[in-house]
């Protein structure tokens, strides 16, 4: 049990343990509707737009959580609409228009930063420091987390329905298009609340590898979710007290264990890990090949039994 | 099933246009009046005027660029209308109508536009019909448990509710949509293609299903591009080849005469 608790007798400890759950739960609930929206690449573009952001407002009021919160919000929605304002208004895709600007807007973060008086070194941006964690660290997680999460619960219906379909969506008068801009909001204000604990590029793999892990697991959507946000916050809190033993900086190291059991799944996972799919593949197969026996062995019994199946399509029970 | 009943008298007055007869919109009926919907100026479907009574089960027949897709997405409310209105019992079905208009009508996409690798069951896939009923916190109750039960039911799938949707048929993936319509409670099922792709036998199930709907007072309207089947499967013919050649019961319109019309006129892609 000491193994557990003793490192927990400091306090930095107990301040990082509080923020790698928050970060490691809001980050995996949330990663699953990003992988059905398939935003993933979006959310990586938009981490990286983050910085200038944030440069620049250490240049204007130091190092407050609070300037580098705003001032990375304002990056983003810089970025995210610029943007689309790109791609409606010329031939370019959105996906180029923010790829366009997201590698100009970190470019420019990294002069900014060499104008910045405070030194905040890019390892910092990429990576975090868990063990720097201030008490407004703590209560802006706290506040993103809870709006992340009323959010997501509030318009689950609405958010499945278009992920799913968004056609079907739009039919029964869901405004589809700011639903994508709702959960790209969420996506950032997750990513900014998990900058201190892990940085902008490990928090990415909080947002994606959970809920990658969990769809390769699981069919309901649900339990995507919950299971991704369990995922994350175990892994989260397990990666920080192996950084504690092995001195190994803990953002990497919950990232390699999300990793890692990323490629078990992919692997092993009893419905869609391909070891298992490559002995089952012909599930599918056979059961097209007993349809088509049933219904050849049907026919030949129609000349003397008349009574016609409900539904021939169905196979043989 | 529940019919919707709409109060609301016809009081819209009938907008000009020139050579198509003002009907008065009627209980039940879909009334599509001097529809046109363009992408970008240039019109897709152009001047559509037709109406389709409670159980009728409609094909909506032309080759390919004529519009098929755009007039039920204009049905579907997915597309503005450049003229023209769509009436349903009596009242406009406009884009971003009230939602509970909005559950009237049930869009079932082409197969090959649904990502079937999302985590769904056939069972959660008919229940996301519910969900435009419940709103984002209505309690998921016996109620729509048992019509979720029913829906199932009626399209034959009751033992195949647990799988993952890419483990169905085409055929049957077609019904889990119509199952999902049917406990949206809808009265228009807008099908785009929904016979493409389908074996014989496959065919005839669904065609089953879709007469079991047409007989308990919906209205359905299926694109459909082979024109050889389309006696054994439709009530009533719609002839689109970029405007309306003709539409009926399928006994008076689908002649040889129309179906020439609609397959050999070019498709009107000028100016407006």
């Amino acid at each position: 049990m000491d193994f557990f608790l003793e490192p927990f007798d400091y306090e930095f400890m107990r301040r990082a343990l509080l923020a790698c759950l928050l970060v490691g739960f809001v980050n995996g609930y949330l990663g699953t509707f990003v992988i059905l929206r398939r935003l993933s690449l979006i959310a990586d573009a938009l981490s990286h737009s983050l910085l200038p952001g944030m440069a620049l407002a250490t240049i204007l009021f130091g190092l407050t959580p609070g300037g580098l919160f705003f001032g990375g919000i304002l990056a983003a929605a810089l970025v995210a609409i610029g943007g689309t304002l790109i791609s409606r208004s010329s031939r370019i895709k959105d996906e180029t228009a923010i790829a366009a600007l997201f590698i100009l807007s970190f470019a420019t973060g990294i002069i900014l930063i060499k104008f910045s008086t405070v030194r905040i070194s890019l390892d910092h941006f990429l990576f975090g420091n868990i063990l720097g964690v201030t008490n407004s660290d703590l209560w802006i997680s706290f506040a993103v987390t809870a709006v992340v999460l009323l959010t997501l619960v509030a318009l689950e219906r609405p958010l499945i329905l278009t992920l799913f379909e968004p056609n079907v969506a739009k039919t029964l008068g869901i405004r589809v298009g700011l639903l994508q801009i709702v959960l790209v909001g969420l996506v950032v204000l997750a990513m900014l609340s998990s900058l201190q604990a892990v940085g902008v590029l490990l928090s990415l793999g909080l947002l994606i590898l959970p809920a990658a892990t969990m769809y390769l697991l699981t069919d309901r959507i649900g339990v995507m979710a919950w299971g991704g946000a369990i995922l994350g916050t175990v892994c989260a809190a397990a990666g920080l007290l192996l950084s504690f033993y092995s001195e190994i900086p803990s953002g990497p190291l919950i990232v390699l264990l999300l990793g890692f059991i990323f490629l078990a799944v992919y692997l092993f996972s009893p419905t869609y890990g391909i070891v298992v799919l490559a002995f089952h593949k012909r599930h599918l197969h056979e059961e097209s090949l007993d349809r088509w026996h049933s219904s050849s062995q049907k026919h030949q019994h129609k000349k003397t039994t008349p009574t016609h199946p409900s539904d021939p399509s169905l196979p043989n029970t | 099933m529940r019919r919707r009943t709409t109060s609301r008298t016809s009081r819209h007055t009938t907008r000009p246009s020139s050579h198509h007869r003002h009907r008065p919109p009627q209980e039940g009926q879909l009334l599509l009046r001097d529809v046109t919907v363009s992408y970008n100026r240039v019109p897709a479907v152009h001047h559509v005027s037709f109406h389709l009574d409670p159980m009728s089960c409609a094909g909506l027949i032309g080759p390919n660029g004529a519009g098929k897709t755009t007039l039920l997405k204009a049905v579907g409310g997915l597309l503005s209308l450049e003229t023209g209105e769509i009436f349903f019992g009596g009242s406009s079905l406009k884009m971003g109508t009230s939602a509970g208009m909005r559950e009237t009508i049930a869009y079932v996409p082409q197969r090959e536009s649904v990502d079937w690798d999302f985590p769904i069951t056939v069972r959660g896939l008919v229940e996301m019909g519910r969900y435009p009923a419940l709103g984002a916190f209505g309690k998921f109750s016996e109620h729509d448990e048992e019509i979720v039960q029913e829906s199932l039911s009626l399209v034959d799938l009751e033992e195949y509710a647990e799988r993952q949707i890419k483990q169905l048929s085409g055929g049957q993936q077609q019904r889990a949509f119509l199952a999902r319509a049917w406990a949206q409670q809808s009265q228009i099922y807008l099908l785009d293609e929904p016979f493409t792709g389908l074996d014989t036998n496959a065919k005839t199930a669904l065609r089953t299903i879709m007469e079991k709907l047409r007989l308990s007072g919906k209205i359905l309207i299926c694109s459909h591009h082979d024109t050889s089947e389309v006696p054994a499967l439709f009530s009533h013919v719609l002839f689109l080849n970029g405007e309306l050649i003709a539409s009926g019961p399928t006994s008076s319109v689908f002649t040889e005469e129309n179906l020439e019309a609609a397959y050999s006129t070019p498709v009107f892609s000028g100016k407006h």
